[in-house]
């Protein structure tokens, strides 16, 4: 959880908005320091996680997390955590072996055309066993953060069919049970023609409600600014509808540091 | 036979393999060839090109893929496949190598020799005893306050071995190859075999098969219990996504399998990230037709760089260019367990193959002492001031 964009975005583990969608995007940068903020966040505002960690190992999130004070392996242990492991998983679903009830979200990866319903089957059991804590209370509202959207399209899935997987998912989390999505979608240069990744990345942005975009510095590469986020805000209930933002940010071991622009402590 | 207990890791019930933490900090193995990394405790093994290891951040953490971008003619990036293997042999890992074009065999035949006294004073500490007897001999007259300070080691190299040097104009002796466990895979020499998914066209999905069933039988991931010494697997797979494998990804512009590719290198990070094992796959980027197929593999691997060589380009006559043979761009570096990665110093790096060294510096650019040099820059200053389209008229007010 970094402090700073807790303030930027005027959100803390005991007050959020429900009902969020955010989409964090990147281009040509690395947005993932975003999502181990929000995992860190709503871990630690005591809501149902269901975390599908499509592109890196449990290890990873969970060296990450321990650095910023939440510990995965207690969570996972409590049911407060529901983690989908991508790349350990893959391997069985793709060399065919015997597809057993644990391997069904992967489908997509033998048979691509077919789409995602599988994977939200999964999604959907996963957030609404609502089970209980230690002390006889139940989680918060459910949050889907998925890592990352992008990866889908690199195998093949197409992006009609991811964006109908983000509907449904919208549909069930965010309206009926109240709880929040985020999402990280990766994207390349903007000259390259890439149809499936301008189309996904203009759906979500459509059907989001906060969105954070990562770039590197137009002005070029800089060891002490790491890039620059701009912050979108797009629900319509808010005050602060339609507004844009720009940050510059600094990604360090424990966290990440945002400045408004120009005020880096290298230059001043 | 070397119990397992001994080492402190998985027990003997290892088939679940939660007590196997590879990137765990504490406890590591003492494997021959590897070292933890100074920035974050991980497991890295050397690339066999000492000035690589430092540019990708110490060198190749167990568990990853390097992507290489071929040069023009594959001549560089093959060159740092052998060194990738030539150090595995050196180090005693096991080595598996997969290629299209030239089968592994004649690959492994021409591995760089390891320079022999530095391989030496790894083996026998009494090499290294005798090397610092002879510089004890001249004593110093004018900084002999100095005399028993120990040596200065040069920055790169560390006091424990750690990556070798390679002669590249002598071949690896045949014995010394042998000492080592080799696994190939020729893509030519298997059978097309119907796969149900379309997606996996059959050569990917076949080597795909062969190296997973290599991992599990030399019990990398920890599955069989380890009655031997723990060893790391290097995976070598040349020239990934050519038309020799099977795969139209360079010939045409929309593919027919397009994501076969793709979900092979996926596969890997995901046997790579459960197992000891290494990778380094080299992709012929420049025969690719559709320039964000390239941008969706360098986000599926670790670590990816591209090299640029200088030959059969007008670079090559360029003076500015004279010391180098290329340019070396890296693409991505890994964050590995942490938030942060090892941000380079500098994005300009070029390399030189000399005959003992594959050297990777900051691209010095001479400066420019010549006097028609500055008569041109003179007038293109001049030019620019809101004159006629051609700027090399003097300006004489």
């Amino acid at each position: 959880m970094f402090p700073e964009l807790n303030s930027i975005l005027s959100s803390s583990p005991d007050s959020f908005r429900s009902g969020d969608f955010i989409v964090l995007s990147d281009r040509q940068a690395d947005a993932s320091f975003l999502i181990h903020h929000y995992l860190s966040f709503y871990l630690r505002a005591g809501c149902k996680v269901c975390f599908l960690g499509l592109v890196q190992s449990f290890s990873h999130y969970s060296a990450v997390s321990q650095r910023l004070g939440v510990s995965l392996t207690q969570a996972r242990e409590k049911g407060q955590l529901v983690f989908l492991e991508g790349l350990k998983d893959s391997i069985g679903v793709l060399s065919q072996e015997e597809s057993s009830q644990s391997k069904l979200p992967l489908s997509y990866l033998r048979s691509p055309g077919a789409g995602l319903e599988c994977l939200f089957k999964f999604v959907e059991s996963s957030v609404s066993q609502n089970t209980e804590n230690e002390d006889g209370e139940k989680w918060g509202p459910p949050v889907l953060l998925i890592d990352d959207l992008s990866v889908l399209l690199t195998l093949g899935v197409s992006a009609g069919a991811i964006l109908d997987f983000t509907l449904y998912c919208q549909a069930t989390i965010c309206s009926e049970l109240q709880g929040n999505i985020g999402i990280l979608v990766r994207r390349e240069e903007e000259d390259v023609e890439d149809e499936g990744s301008n189309l996904l990345q203009k759906g979500l942005i459509h059907q989001c409600s906060l969105a954070l975009h990562v770039e590197g510095l137009p002005t070029g590469y800089c060891r002490d600014i790491h890039g620059q986020m701009e912050v979108w805000w797009r629900s319509r209930e808010d005050a602060m509808y339609n507004q844009r933002k720009v940050f510059h940010y600094k990604v360090h071991d424990k966290g990440a540091s945002f400045f408004a622009r120009g005020t880096s402590s290298a230059l001043l | 036979m070397m119990a397992a207990p001994g080492k402190g890791m998985a027990g003997p019930a290892g088939v679940n393999t939660t007590s196997f933490q590879k990137k765990s900090r504490s406890k590591l193995v003492s494997i021959p060839g590897t070292r933890p990394s100074v920035q974050n405790g991980q497991l890295i093994v050397s690339t066999g090109v000492t000035s690589l290891d430092y540019v990708i951040g110490g060198g190749l953490a167990v568990g990853t893929l390097l992507l290489v971008e071929e040069d023009r003619y594959d001549s560089y990036s093959r060159m740092l496949l052998k060194y990738f293997l030539a150090e595995g042999v050196v180090c005693g890992h096991e080595v598996f190598l997969a290629s299209a074009r030239d089968h592994p065999d004649e690959i492994m035949q021409e591995l760089p020799s390891p320079i022999v006294d530095e391989v030496g004073s790894v083996k026998t500490k009494e090499g290294q005893a005798q090397q610092c007897d002879q510089e004890n001999q001249d004593t110093m007259t004018i900084a002999w306050r100095y005399q028993n300070q120990p040596k200065v080691q040069n920055a790169l190299a560390s006091s424990v071995r750690f990556g070798h040097y390679y002669d590249v104009s002598k071949t690896m002796e045949p014995e010394v190859r042998q000492a080592v466990k080799c696994h190939s895979f020729y893509a030519l020499q298997e059978s097309p075999t119907t796969t149900e998914s379309s997606l996996l066209s059959s050569p990917y999905h076949a080597l795909l098969q062969s190296i997973q069933s290599v991992i599990r039988k030399e019990g990398f991931d920890g599955s069989t219990p380890q009655s031997k010494v723990r060893n790391v697997l290097r995976l070598g797979l040349h020239s990934l996504g050519s038309p020799l494998w099977g795969d139209d990804l360079c010939c045409t512009d929309n593919p027919a399998h397009c994501h076969a590719l793709t979900t092979f290198l996926y596969a890997l990070r995901g046997l790579l990230r459960t197992s000891l094992s290494v990778a380094v796959v080299t992709v012929p980027s420049h025969l690719m037709q559709n320039k964000s197929v390239m941008g969706q593999i360098i986000r599926l691997s670790d670590t990816a760089i591209a090299l640029e060589s200088f030959r059969g380009s007008e670079k090559e006559t360029n003076p500015l260019y004279k010391d180098y043979h290329g340019l070396l761009h890296v693409r991505q570096v890994p964050r590995l367990n942490c938030l942060v990665c090892e941000v380079p110093d500098t994005k300009d790096l070029a390399f030189k193959l000399k005959r003992k060294q594959f050297t990777i510096e900051r691209l010095h650019l001479p400066p420019d002492l010549s006097e028609t040099v500055s008569r041109v820059s003179k007038i293109e200053l001049a030019g620019g001031c809101g004159t006629t389209a051609t700027g090399n008229k003097h300006l004489d007010f």
